[in-house]
């Protein structure tokens, strides 16, 4: 066709034009006919049962929703079903949704009280103390004795994190509606429809039409709209059937902070053999996430923790151990990075304390230890030849001129650090083959239409799927659209997650793209049209050939591929608040090839300053298991005042399999800023293993 | 209550009382004005009352009595909207026309620091503001923009 491709170039977002003039529906913005509000009636106990509910409302005017409504099972269905959408009796959490009230005026709903009396018991808010575990994880390569007994060294090391709030800066929300034959529409800001689709069917007891899902535009999500959608809609769709009305229930800021999901807190300890001139001979690695009251999706947060928890370095030794445990405290879920985020912390900074006790340049001992291709992971993978973690390390390394700045800022007060890491893309192990997620490509007049699950939260997704079919099928970028993520149209491409989108069903829509391209031959779309009719083509994933995993021994191909970054952070200590000030932040990836080159770096820029915020400044403050400061004005995020210049450089090593070379992207940032700064911060002379790194913790550690 | 929105004169009964940003939202159906936080932190809500940034979430309608108020819907092809979309200033695009609002507010051609400062009431979430920053220095004038 001769027209320069849209891959690789910067074309403009699809959902641009909306965004920018205000025209963009998000969910609050719609409005239906004779529709009500909702509001959730929570518990307001961590522990304990409840005895009664006395609701002192005018039962004639309120609809008033409580789990003697729900038709089908009482649950919030996702992997465990242990969550029940309205609690009948034991309360697990602050959090828990008792009942649902609707009214057709906001103020009137607003004003009305509901009494519960509880019997309570004794919260547990530890998880190492935990009775119910919901999930443990163990995975072996060699035999760590032996790596132990070939050391030099031997360096121990506890490291924290706690709780993040995902933040989207729009709060979650839906609306059903009633659709006249016993099922319901329901619109919502989320990421994944069919994940919604399934909870509804489940506790509305109703087959697969009655039920159908509408993304409206979502105000990003980062995790926070993966599994908790499911719980509003399951409300809303309570409240619709009961009243026959269209139900909006939306969260202000402050139940959105103190109800819904957040980054798991993690307990991880490391103990590391290591020679003299730095080479790992074992590691040693046991791991506890706090999964919060119910399990949601702590097993498959937990496996991708476990499976970055060694970093992208080589050790012929390796044993980890890990677990998903329970304490009453509002559940935790999906969040950008989905557990590598922690184990990678701690990773990181425990390899600068190998360096300081050997003595020896933390460069260097991430130079001799780094994956090659060739080399073989924790589950026995061979990484292949889009291994990049020695390239994107000595290209930060060069950038920064890490080195010689590490010398001139010895005792300056100034520290900088860096963190290498990696993250695989794609669903965990047979996730993506358990999915079998399908994409379809509709021809139209001018190009083609896409139809898929896979949702737009601001990443880009409409955009460079767009990209991808435009240049397969040979049309330009403009004459191909995409559908809403709609439920009752779209086939299902799989959740929006797991940094899975471009890699997974960007390559369903290339093989749809190319396979229509095939049955075009010489002819325009529209001749195609009027000569044979429609053409739909869809596609299903495959599983690439040299891909295995066993889910009963942990071996195998963890992920299809993985990207691979390096981050360098400069940090200032104040020297009388205490505060770490970032002042400069480079960060280095191989993410394949990037598709829309602008829209990778806004996620790696939006992804660092997201973990720079988790490193410094984010702190979830719980007391009595309820989070007392679930508002703006004190959960603090980066605010243009907070947030250094970010450096971005993409280095491209594209991946064969992936489409037109491309991996995930969407979560790898998130990996390295907090241990980056955090060895930033100790190379400014303070020793510091939990984050967040608040002026407080500092002082802490600096008198120690 | 009467005032000028987005260069027309309105006139709207609405309690003294009521949230600015209620009245425009669900009074005169102008949704492009979002809510992030209900509280003055976010600044999704931003409009232009007289030229200066407010969040209209603070803001009670009767302290807009008489004033001009810029709305995103009374943006005509800004040169920043379409500098938003070719530089990525826009992601997710909740925070986008408060964002706007305040980058116009900054006035022409603002230095970094002034971007900071100026835009420091106004989260975003998905960018780090980097594109944000891009977005407004690259947006060019009108002029060249303006056939069609």
């Amino acid at each position: 066709m001769g027209r320069r491709g849209a891959v690789g170039s910067n074309v403009l977002r699809k959902d641009g034009a909306g965004k920018v003039n205000g025209r963009a529906l998000y969910l609050d913005d719609l409005s239906f006919p004779g529709m009500l509000h909702a509001r959730t009636i929570r518990s307001t106990i961590p522990a304990g049962t409840i005895t009664r509910v006395t609701p002192r409302v005018a039962t004639r005017e309120f609809i008033v929703v409580d789990h003697r409504d729900i038709p089908g099972r009482n649950v919030v269905a996702l992997i465990d079903d242990d969550q029940p959408c309205l609690a009948e009796k034991r309360i697990r959490h602050v959090a828990e949704p008792i009942l649902v009230l609707a009214h057709e005026d906001r103020e009137t709903l607003l004003g009305a009280t509901v009494d519960i009396e509880y019997r309570q018991t004794t919260p547990n808010y530890d998880p190492l103390r935990s009775d119910v575990t919901f999930k443990q994880i163990a995975i072996d390569k060699g035999h760590v004795a032996d790596g132990f007994a070939r050391a030099d060294l031997i360096v121990d090391g506890e490291y924290r994190t706690r709780h993040q709030e995902q933040l989207y800066i729009e709060p979650n929300g839906v609306i059903a509606v009633p659709d006249g034959h016993g099922g319901v529409i329901v619109y919502g800001s989320l990421q994944c429809p069919y994940y919604v689709h399934r909870a509804l069917k489940v506790l509305l007891g109703l087959p697969d039409e009655r039920v159908r899902v509408i993304q409206t535009e979502t105000g990003g999500g980062f995790g926070g709209k993966e599994e908790y959608p499911s719980m509003i809609a399951g409300h809303a769709a309570l409240a619709a059937i009961k009243s026959g009305r269209p139900v909006k229930l939306v969260y202000d800021r402050v139940e959105d902070m103190l109800a819904t999901t957040k980054r798991h807190p993690s307990i991880v300890r490391h103990r590391t053999g290591v020679t003299k001139d730095g080479r790992l001979t074992a590691i040693e690695i046991d791991a506890t996430f706090d999964g919060g009251a119910y399990a949601t999706l702590s097993a498959v947060v937990l496996s991708r923790g476990l499976i970055h928890a060694s970093g992208p370095y080589r050790c012929d030794h390796v044993k980890i151990r890990g677990r998903a445990t329970m304490t009453n405290t509002p559940p935790n879920g999906a969040f950008r990075g989905f557990g590598a985020p922690q184990t990678q912390f701690a990773a990181e900074v425990h390899m600068d304390r190998i360096a300081d006790a050997l003595g020896i340049d933390p460069v260097r001992l991430r130079e001799l230890n780094a994956f090659r291709p060739g080399d073989i992971t924790a589950t026995g993978q061979t990484l292949g030849k889009d291994c990049s973690a020695l390239t994107v390390l000595r290209e930060a390394v060069k950038r920064t001129d890490f080195r010689k700045r590490r010398k001139a800022l010895k005792g300056t007060g100034r520290g900088i650090g860096l963190a290498l890491f990696f993250h695989g893309s794609g669903f965990t192990g047979s996730g993506e083959v358990k999915l079998a997620s399908r994409a379809t490509l509709q021809l139209t007049e001018r190009g083609a239409r896409i139809l898929v699950g896979s949702t737009e939260i601001g990443q880009g997704t409409r955009t460079m799927l767009a990209q991808i079919v435009a240049d397969t099928l040979g049309v330009s970028y403009d004459a191909v659209d995409v559908n809403d993520a709609d439920t009752g149209v779209v086939p299902d491409s799989g959740p929006t997650v797991a940094s899975r989108t471009c890699l997974i069903v960007g390559r369903l829509l290339q093989r749809a793209a190319a396979e229509m391209r095939e049955r075009l031959g010489d002819l325009s779309p529209s001749q195609y049209l009027k000569k044979h009719g429609p053409l739909v083509v869809t596609t299903q994933y495959e599983k690439p050939e040299k891909v295995s995993w066993d889910d009963t021994t942990y071996r195998g191909d963890a992920y299809e591929s993985y990207g691979w970054g390096c981050d360098v952070a400069e940090v200032q200590i104040d020297p009388v608040t205490s505060q770490a000030i970032p002042v400069a932040f480079t960060t280095v990836h191989e993410i394949g090839r990037a598709i829309h080159p602008g829209l990778a770096r806004g996620q790696i820029e939006g992804g660092s300053a997201q973990g720079i915020g988790w490193a410094l400044l984010e702190e979830v403050v719980i007391r009595d298991g309820r989070m007392v400061n679930s508002s703006l004005t004190n959960y603090i995020i980066p605010t243009t005042l907070d947030t250094p210049p970010i450096e971005v450089q993409i280095v491209d090593n594209p991946y064969p399999q992936g489409p037109f070379g491309a991996k995930g992207v969407g979560e790898m940032p998130i990996d390295g800023p907090a241990p980056a700064i955090i060895n930033a911060i100790r190379h400014a002379g303070v020793d510091i293993r939990e984050i967040p790194a608040s002026p407080e913790r500092i002082q802490a550690c600096a008198s120690r | 209550m009467r005032f000028t929105l987005n260069g027309k004169r309105t006139r709207v009964d609405v309690h003294p009382l009521a949230r600015l940003l209620d009245v425009l939202r669900e009074e005169l159906h102008l949704t492009g004005t979002k809510e992030g936080c209900g509280e003055g932190e976010c600044g999704a809500c931003t409009v232009l009352i007289d030229g200066h940034p407010v969040n209209a979430c603070l803001v009670p309608a009767a302290h807009a009595e008489g004033a001009e108020v810029t709305t995103i819907e009374g943006l005509r092809a800004h040169p920043l909207q379409h500098a938003f979309v070719e530089h990525g200033g826009a992601q997710c695009g909740i925070c986008t026309p408060g964002m706007i609002l305040a980058a116009v507010a900054l006035g022409p051609k603002p230095s970094r620091k002034a971007m900071q400062a100026g835009l420091a009431g106004n989260l975003c979430r998905c960018t780090g503001y980097s594109a944000i920053y891009r977005s407004i220095e690259k947006a060019r004038p009108a002029r060249k923009r303006k056939r069609r």
